[in-house]
């Protein structure tokens, strides 16, 4: 799915027209681009949360010739699963370990 | 940043709906994108990132606390690789 079938499965489940849809759908995906531009974390409930995570730079090397590089200190977004979605890519809790499971101790 | 904030942020952007509309339209948009991962498909969202749908293996792993081995059985996982705008945002003044 891209952006543009997104937009047009919005607006046909919203019942708006493809340009409000795309209004919104542009609004929402822009504000949280600002929010992690500003190192803000988002949490979107039963979807997953992004947080900014702060790299140090490293030496690295151009894996095709092998030549050193430096690579500078850099933020790079990260995505958690949240539990919700987490199970329905998974096909469902059943294929999860239960909570009586993972919290089990000797 | 929560659901409620992206709300009031297309509430205040986007004229012409009430709060209420743009709660739900909001909560339409996640809803279509978690029903399109469910079904393990991707989601390309250009300017931001893809939301990637991986399959894994069973392998064996342990247990870090008692040292036991256990298999992890095969699953499903979602991966979200950022575009390249998005990081060039969160990195502003660097080429």
């Amino acid at each position: 799915m891209t952006k543009s079938e997104l937009i047009d499965s919005v607006a046909s489940q919203a019942n708006i027209t493809k340009s409000r849809s795309e209004q919104v759908v542009n609004c929402i995906f822009d504000s949280m681009t600002d929010a992690l531009g500003k190192g803000e974390g988002i949490e979107i409930r039963g979807f997953g949360s992004f947080t900014v995570r702060q790299y140090r730079p490293y030496n690295g090397r151009n894996p095709r010739t092998g030549e050193p590089v430096n690579v500078d200190s850099k933020r790079l977004p990260f995505f958690k699963v949240g539990k919700d979605l987490k199970e329905m890519v998974n096909g469902g809790p059943e294929h999860t370990p239960g909570e009586g499971e993972t919290g089990d101790k000797d | 940043m929560t659901k409620a904030d992206i709300i009031e942020r297309v509430y205040e952007m986007v004229g012409g709906f009430s709060k209420k509309e743009a709660a739900e339209i909001v909560e339409t948009v996640f809803q279509i994108m978690k029903q399109t991962l469910a079904e393990n498909e991707k989601i390309k969202i250009s300017g931001f990132g893809n939301f990637v749908v991986r399959r894994k293996n069973e392998r064996m792993g342990r247990n870090p606390q008692t040292g036991q081995p256990i298999v992890i059985a095969q699953r499903c996982v979602l991966n979200f690789k950022p575009s390249q705008v998005l990081k060039n945002c969160l990195n502003p003044g660097k080429p």
